[in-house]
């Protein structure tokens, strides 16, 4: 038990994350070799650490890719080869992800086509399109989980991105049909099918309004609405079905969704109940200071000592996954209504699917800090089109990328890492900034003070903490002051989105279709 | 249990920045640890010599004094962090990845101190350029492939001499001659090579003296740049003058006049005619020596002597790339990595000519192909190759400059055609030349990687490698040439009336 779980904490090394994925192709090397592909209930498979936690088609899409590899390197599929690592297979492992981002490359093109911005200068450098493509193609966060840490985020959100494009271009059909392919590629992307299922019904089943902007309930198309359940139901039949055949559901349900692993894992994703464990931390220490806690009854592990596992908060109520869930549905309520009430066409679509990604992010259970760029590349999307949009995303960015540092912890990726994120923030900031010249400026005094205080976290962490004596006694202390401190950057930006989003007027004013 | 914070050994390769990838080898790495380790153990005096501490078969040192002096600042900070990498005998062929990080910072530090700042300087100080022009030109001087792939990947520090030569550039083209004399003085002091490099500045330097009057305000000058030299010199040699027999080994360590014409496969004249004539094995040692000096000096001649007599900026970055690169196609025991040496006063002289500039930086990156693929360096070598191509295309619009006008040889196209009326298809001529090499480098890079050469003749691709470089080095010797004898006053005087 406590192997399987140390395992989804260790996906972190590069040596780790390789293996992961390795791990999977040579799972499906049973079926390059004839025999056919299971969910691992074979006595070997279930002794490594990295088992399948992803939808079948992205099972599928190891397989395909475990054919392909057989030419690189025939060992990497060998069952018993737990922990391969060779030149050619890390060969390999890059260039299907390079390859893989291609589909990323077409869907911000798509993307970029879609925007329309205003006409700063005639500079290439200064218009909006370039502006876009390169921070959604240079993307730091979709950089270093790709390409370094290793995942194939690239061409899933390239999916996302091409998915959204249609729904800006009003090909609502192959958006619907995207979505649904990406759904069972990684099921966290349910984090934004609220959004796309409300708008879908809103702006394209209900095919007319009103003239003030509110539904015309005898315009509901019962042909558009049948066609898009025909595509859900056919993608996900092609998904599940074999998988219901072998009566494996319940299985494949429950690695799918890992309700035991706890409401954060070792380093807090930085959200809301990284503020929860925070201020209980801090209020039992106060509580024992002061005598009103006994020692004796506060449990032995706690949140801070890298165990993954359940257990309670000591002052603060304990927080089960079903209130996560909740407080999740009540966050992304306002975000729903607001685009069932006051269409706004793809734009507010596209904002409200931040909302529902940023709020899922902010409540849910046992969330990954790799979510955050479920929330940030959709936003790039908002950032060069208005100032108040652009101020909002690169606070998110800034402090969302800030918080991906903990995966890349070896002394070699140090300087990779904060090159990297230099690049990428100076570019954001400045191009950003040059956009909007004219507009008022777009950090006040707390927002620049705040995400300069990042600097100087940055070297206590790295630099001061490990040759302190706290290293020995709190060794977990750099990773909770990141999370705690990139927690309230992205609360704030959280915040101050959903209150531009619910102050907007309406659609009989603004007409951007 | 507290969450592990190890880390597993990575398998990976870690793409430093722009820099070079895969773990490199018993080869120059370790020389430069070799180092750190003799300096910091050894005292002064037993730096250069062959004892039971410091074994001279084993990368010994053969670099000037300030290369021993920066390996010792290297390893006064090892030390602090761990004395294990430089403890004398034991640290033979250490490997960590803390090591080679540490290192590779060296390197970046090295590179941040010397050589970056003074590209930004120099391209800040080119003349009638807009600064986004400025700013492309800094970014393709700083992405030449070869300088990054020698110094990250293969491991040395040529980014000190070439920055230190570059800081020397600067100062005698902005009339700052005694700073710049003595930044060039400290780049010979670092590596010897840069000596290719010494003519034209002494060329140069004479020539203003002689336009000044030696009679007045040159002679001064003279005997001011004579005393920077000798006191640079001096100071830098300092423990090294002290018993007569020190100078003596530190010269016979930097000097190795009994290795040979060339050693191993370089891009030049002798070792592509050995290929049809074994000449290194035919002629005796000092024949030989006689002959590359009497060749080299008699291509270079030209050109100096032009520079003495009409000493000018952009006449001396001209000279310095016709000097350098006579040196490396005719010199005694040329390495291939020598090639540096060329491609810097190349990279100055890019705003100016860029077409022929880039194809001749693409070329010299070609010609290191067989050392990069010893160092199992080809994936960063092709990827540093196509940004820099990309971003020169991108920046200069190469391809639509290429003009006779552009390239520099309106005058002497002019001054052919008054014996050969039909000479007009100079211009298209090098741009097949162009194409067909560009074809031949691709086409036998891939042959070196795909294919194993025949059992009778092993060395067949690099061999190839050599003689195609060659072959285009000895087409832009000629060109640079060209463009420095013709630029002459009419070509001044056509600038002002057109």
């Amino acid at each position: 038990m406590w192997i399987k779980l140390v395992g989804s904490v260790r996906c972190r090394s590069n040596g780790g994350a390789h293996n992961c994925r390795g791990y999977w192709q040579l799972v499906f090397g049973f079926g390059a070799r004839g025999d056919s592909p299971q969910m691992p209930s074979h006595p070997h498979l279930a002794t490594s650490e990295w088992t399948l936690d992803y939808p079948p088609f992205f099972a599928w899409f190891e397989y395909i890719l475990s054919h392909v590899a057989k030419y690189f390197d025939q060992e990497m599929l060998n069952v018993r080869n737990l922990n391969y690592s060779s030149s050619r297979t890390l060969l390999f492992q890059r260039f299907s992800v390079i390859f893989m981002d291609v589909l990323f490359v077409y869907a911000v093109h798509e993307c970029c086509k879609c925007i329309d911005g205003k006409k700063v200068g005639k500079e290439l450098t200064e218009k909006p399109k370039f502006i876009l493509s390169v921070l959604l193609l240079w993307n730091f966060g979709l950089l270093i989980v790709d390409h370094i840490h290793f995942q194939y985020n690239g061409f899933l959100f390239g999916l996302m991105l091409l998915s959204i494009a249609r729904l800006f271009q009003k090909r609502h059909m192959e958006g619907a049909f995207l979505f649904a392919v990406l759904l069972h590629f990684k099921h966290i992307y349910l984090y934004v099918a609220p959004a796309y299922g409300v708008y879908l019904l809103r702006s394209y089943c209900f095919t007319a309004n009103k003239p003030d902007g509110s539904i015309r309930w005898n315009s509901f198309s019962f042909v558009r609405v049948i066609s898009l359940g025909l595509v859900v139901f056919l993608v996900s039949a092609l998904s599940l079905g074999p998988f219901l055949a072998l009566n494996q559901l319940p299985q494949v349900f429950s690695r799918l969704f890992p309700f035991k692993r706890g409401l954060c894992h070792a380093y807090w994703a930085p959200n809301f109940w990284a503020l929860y464990n925070a201020l209980d931390k801090v209020l039992s220490v106060i509580g024992l200071k002061l005598k009103f806690l006994d020692p004796n009854n506060i449990p032995k592990a706690s949140m801070t000592s890298g165990l993954v596992q359940q257990f309670q908060h000591t002052v603060l109520p304990s927080v089960t996954p079903l209130a996560t869930l909740i407080c999740t549905l009540i966050a992304i309520l306002p975000s729903i209504f607001c685009l069932w009430f006051k269409p706004q066409g793809p734009r507010g679509f596209l904002r409200c699917l931040t909302l529902c990604a940023l709020s899922s992010f902010m409540f849910g259970w046992h969330v990954h800090e790799k979510a955050i760029l479920l929330a940030v590349l959709p936003m790039s999307l908002l950032s060069v089109q208005k100032a108040g949009d652009a101020s909002i995303f690169l606070i998110l960015t800034t402090t969302g990328h800030y918080s991906l540092f903990p995966l890349l912890f070896t002394a070699p990726e140090l300087p990779i890492k904060i090159l990297l994120m230099l690049l990428f923030t100076i570019y954001s900031i400045s191009s950003l900034k040059t956009l909007f010249r004219k507009e008022k400026p777009l950090f006040n005094w707390m927002e620049t003070f705040y995400l300069l205080g990042l600097g100087p976290l940055e070297v206590c962490c790295e630099f001061v903490f490990p040759f302190t004596s706290w290293k020995v006694k709190y060794p977990f202390l750099p990773l909770l002051l990141t999370s705690v401190y990139c927690a309230v950057g992205i609360t704030y930006a959280w915040f101050k989105l959903y209150v531009s989003v619910l102050i907007d007027p309406p659609v009989g004013k603004t007409k951007k279709q | 249990m507290n969450r592990n914070f190890e880390f597993r050994k990575p398998n990976s390769n870690l793409k430093m920045f722009l820099g070079a990838g895969k773990p490199p080898m018993f080869g120059d790495y370790e020389a430069q640890r070799h180092w750190q380790e003799i300096t910091f153990n050894l005292p002064v005096k037993q730096w250069y010599f062959n004892s039971s501490d410091n074994n001279l078969q084993y990368w010994g040192l053969d670099y000037p004094p300030l290369t021993a002096y920066h390996s010792l600042l290297c390893a006064y900070v090892a030390k602090f962090i761990n004395p294990d990498w430089i403890a004398l005998h034991t640290s033979r062929g250490y490997e960590s990845q803390a090591h080679k990080l540490f290192m590779r910072t060296t390197v970046l530090i090295a590179d941040l101190l010397i050589y970056i700042p003074a590209v930004v300087l120099y391209c800040c100080c080119l003349k009638d350029i807009s600064t986004k022009k400025k700013i492309a030109n800094a970014l393709c001087i700083l992405l030449y492939p070869g300088l990054i792939l020698i110094d990250y990947g293969h491991f040395q520090y040529n980014s000190v001499s070439l920055g230190f030569a570059l800081w020397g550039v600067l100062g005698v083209s902005c009339d700052w001659d005694l700073l710049g004399s003595l930044a060039f003085c400290l780049a010979i002091n670092y590596k010897q090579m840069e000596l290719y490099h010494s003519l034209p500045f002494f060329c140069f330097l004479l020539g203003k003296c002689f336009k000044k009057g030696l009679k007045g305000k040159g002679f001064v000058l003279l005997v001011k740049l004579a005393c920077t030299v000798v006191a640079s010199f001096v100071l830098c040699w300092l423990p090294f003058f002290t018993e007569r027999e020190q100078t003596l080994q530190v010269l016979r360590r930097l000097f190795p006049v009994d290795r040979g014409l060339f050693e191993d496969k370089v891009a030049n004249i002798w070792c592509s005619f050995n290929v049809f004539l074994k000449i290194r094995d035919i002629l005796p040692r000092h024949i030989q020596l006689i002959m590359s000096f009497c060749f080299t000096f008699l291509s270079l001649l030209p050109a100096c002597i032009k520079l003495i007599l009409q000493p000018s900026s952009k006449g001396f970055k001209f000279t310095l790339v016709s000097c350098a690169l006579s040196f490396f196609l005719f010199s005694f025991q040329v390495h291939e990595k020598s090639i540096l040496l060329v491609s810097l006063p190349v990279c100055l002289v890019l705003s100016e000519i860029p077409f022929m500039s880039t194809w001749f930086l693409l070329v010299s990156t070609f010609s290191l192909l067989p050392l990069l693929l010893k160092d199992e360096l080809l994936m960063p070598s092709v990827v540093t190759t196509m940004a820099f191509f990309i971003a020169c295309v991108t920046s200069f619009s190469i391809f639509e400059k290429t003009s006779e006008e552009e390239l520099r040889l309106k005058s002497f196209s002019i001054s052919v055609r008054k014996y050969l009326p039909c000479f007009t298809f100079l211009s298209r001529m090098i741009q097949y030349l162009f194409l067909i090499s560009v074809i031949t480098m691709v086409l036998l890079t891939l042959m070196t990687v795909t294919l194993d050469p025949p059992q009778k003749l092993p060395d067949l691709f690099s061999v190839l490698v050599c003689f195609v470089s060659c072959l285009n080095f000895l087409f832009f010797l000629v060109y640079f040439n060209i463009i420095i004898m013709w630029d002459s006053k009419s070509g001044r005087n056509q600038k002002k009336i057109t």
